[in-house]
């Protein structure tokens, strides 16, 4: 097997509210491997949205490792992180995140402004893309002109544009109804079985997680289910234990030393 | 990110709160409006007052009693015809010296009448000065040596008197007493709002009866060249000191007239266009303004942009790009603007205005520099957002 897209190995993020030490997060050690559909689950405040932010580049761990397409993002500047993100992840965000009085073939191909390429590559790219998630007709629409579901399809489209390793959905299904939530949940499968990037969902809607191959349970900040250090009853049969830390690394490198 | 796709970006920006961005520049315009059109007066004036200077004729050197010293009131001349002839004498050549005594007096011609300066000169005005006479001729030396009662009119006197009637021959009185006109000056036209048709030529030894005196006011000396002139001046005013020891002589250049014209305009011109510089720093404050509050606003299109990919410097440059954006587009504008109210303003009043290439670079690069100045605040802000916080926010 390739190396997988993205190791967290201990991973902790504190946050410094007016003084005062509030740990989001501790200790989550994780490994998302090429190709993987993972949900991460759990009710609000149990630190699945700070998880997604470190998964996905957008923040760094306040401690432990996270190596990211191969990267350990410890060493990266504001700019490496941003390149990062770009080549790697793929976002689809609840509220969509569309740009207003933007197309949605432009929208699509936002990400590909920040990685230089022409105008017409862009366009090229982007269409193609509307196409894969059955949008070409709507091409020239502003989000204002698309319905939820089509405008969740646009951001589903923009975040695939540029080829990412790993997909991040954060409640992708949230602000849909339920017909128009399973049509979503059904591309982002289709999108994942097809083209091998990693799907991880983020929800706090068991029915939704249940669809992904392996569900990862968390509160207060660590991860309760699989629970690593206690090997005990494992519920889901489709999750799989971690494996030990160091062993999924088939380079030299140990992310774990820096902790 | 490309420089191009920023451009459009801004652009894109702008265009989405055109009542915004309308109003942010027109700070920026009237700013610049105000610089180039302020800058247009005083260049205008500046030059207007050059040309009439220089109009008058070359080489000229200008006797007066006293210092010539603007803000102080000009001394009582107390210079009479006989230190006009030592004065002659010292030059060597009578063509080359012209007087004048002035007076306001009312001309009449039948039941019309004009209120105008009246000038004794004597006949050799026309060599020294830059005046023609369209109809007839100029005063004689005999005119002059006899105190014979002729005179030539100014362009807009003939005007009023005789309306398009030929004057040369007709009876004219002034105050009081009757003068044949003998010639009608070409007309010169209005400088810095003075009519300069609007003056009487007469003999100045008949000007002294009429006015019952002896004095003279100036004595202009034309020199033969530019070289000798500063010469001449020492020995004409060492000339009218000997004749006159209690009494202070200056003899001026042009040159010195307008140097000192000059720097009066030019202290005024900057004056007044640092007033305007402080409405397009003001103008700059606004952009400043707008475009923290354009930061927050789109706080979440940050956060989405840089999940995206795009560097802090990618949205740093955005916000500035747009920043100085808003500037130049005002800084065309108010070019427009001051260009429009400067052609106005020369059209509809006295003040000529001077449009300069240098005042609209002038301008237009300050409002560049004053988009950077005060984008720079706002766009770095942007560039370090935290994109975890500016996802979140609504």
């Amino acid at each position: 097997m390739t190396a997988p897209a993205i190791v967290a190995d201990g991973v902790s993020r504190t946050y410094d509210l007016d003084g005062v030490s509030v740990p989001a997060l501790r200790g989550v050690s994780l490994t998302i491997a090429r190709a993987d559909y993972m949900a991460i689950v759990g009710p609000s405040g149990s630190g699945k949205s700070t998880l997604m932010h470190l998964l996905g580049g957008l923040d760094r761990p306040s401690a432990g490792s996270l190596v990211i397409g191969g990267r350990d993002v410890a060493g990266l500047s504001a700019q490496e992180m941003a390149q990062l993100r770009n080549e790697t992840i793929g976002f689809v965000f609840q509220a969509f995140h569309l740009l207003p009085r933007t197309s949605a073939v432009e929208n699509v191909a936002l990400p590909l402004v920040y990685r230089g390429l022409g105008a017409r590559e862009r366009r090229a790219r982007a269409t193609e893309m509307l196409a894969r998630v059955g949008l070409a007709h709507r091409a020239g629409h502003r989000p204002n002109q698309l319905s939820g579901g089509e405008q969740q399809r646009v951001a589903i489209a923009r975040a695939l544009v540029t080829d990412p390793s790993v997909l991040l959905a954060d409640e992708p299904t949230g602000n849909l109804d339920t017909v128009t939530g399973e049509s979503v949940l059904a591309l982002l499968e289709e999108l994942n079985a097809e083209s091998g990037v990693a799907v991880v969902l983020v929800t706090h809607d068991m029915e939704v997680a249940g669809r992904a191959h392996r569900q990862i349970v968390m509160r207060d900040g660590v991860i309760v289910q699989p629970a690593p250090p206690e090997p005990s009853t494992e519920p889901e049969p489709s999750a799989e234990p971690e494996p030990e830390p160091g062993s999924w690394l088939p380079r030299p490198r140990r992310p774990g030393d820096d902790a | 990110m490309r420089l191009v796709e920023a451009w459009r970006v801004a652009l894109a920006a702008l265009r989405a709160n055109r009542l915004r961005s309308g109003l942010t520049m027109l700070g920026v315009v009237i700013g610049v409006g105000a610089v180039v059109v302020l800058v247009a007066i005083g260049t205008g004036a500046k030059r207007e007052v050059e040309q009439q200077v220089e109009g008058l004729g070359s080489n000229l050197l200008i006797v007066v009693p006293g210092r010539i010293d603007f803000g102080s009131a000009p001394a009582v001349s107390r210079m009479t015809l006989a230190d006009v002839d030592a004065v002659t004498r010292v030059v060597g050549d009578r063509s080359r010296v012209a007087v004048s005594v002035t007076s306001g007096e009312t001309v009449r011609a039948g039941t019309k009448s004009r209120f105008t300066s009246v000038l004794g000169v004597l006949e050799t005005t026309p060599q020294v000065f830059v005046r023609t006479v369209g109809r007839g001729t100029y005063l004689s030396r005999s005119d002059v040596d006899t105190g014979r009662r002729v005179a030539v009119l100014g362009a807009a006197v003939s005007r009023q008197l005789f309306g398009d009637r030929d004057a040369v021959g007709q009876q004219v009185t002034i105050a009081g007493v009757r003068f044949r006109v003998v010639g009608v000056f070409t007309p010169l036209g209005q400088s810095l709002g003075v009519d300069r048709d609007d003056e009487v030529h007469i003999p100045v030894t008949t000007a002294h009866r009429l006015l019952g005196t002896n004095r003279v006011d100036g004595i202009v000396v034309k020199a033969p060249d530019r070289e000798r002139i500063d010469d001449l001046g020492d020995r004409i005013v060492a000339e009218l000191t000997r004749r006159q020891p209690d009494t202070e002589f200056s003899a001026v250049t042009q040159e010195q007239i307008l140097g000192v014209l000059g720097d009066i305009l030019g202290v005024l011109t900057g004056v007044l266009a640092a007033i305007a510089g402080i409405s397009l720093l003001v103008g700059g404050v606004g952009v400043s303004n707008i475009m923290l509050v354009s930061v927050r606003e789109r706080t979440r299109e940050i956060g989405l942009r840089k999940a995206v990919g795009a560097r802090p410097r990618d949205i740093g440059l955005q916000f500035l790009l747009e920043a100085v954006l808003l500037t130049t587009i005002g800084g065309v504008l108010g070019m427009a603007l001051g260009i429009g109210a400067a052609l106005l303003v020369g059209a509809l009043s006295p003040v000529p205005a001077a449009i300069t290439w240098w005042s609209l670079a002038l301008a237009f690069g300050v409002s560049a520099v004053v988009g950077i100045v005060f984008g720079v605040v706002p766009a770095q802000r942007a560039g370090k957002l935290d994109p975890v916080v500016a996802l979140r926010s609504e």
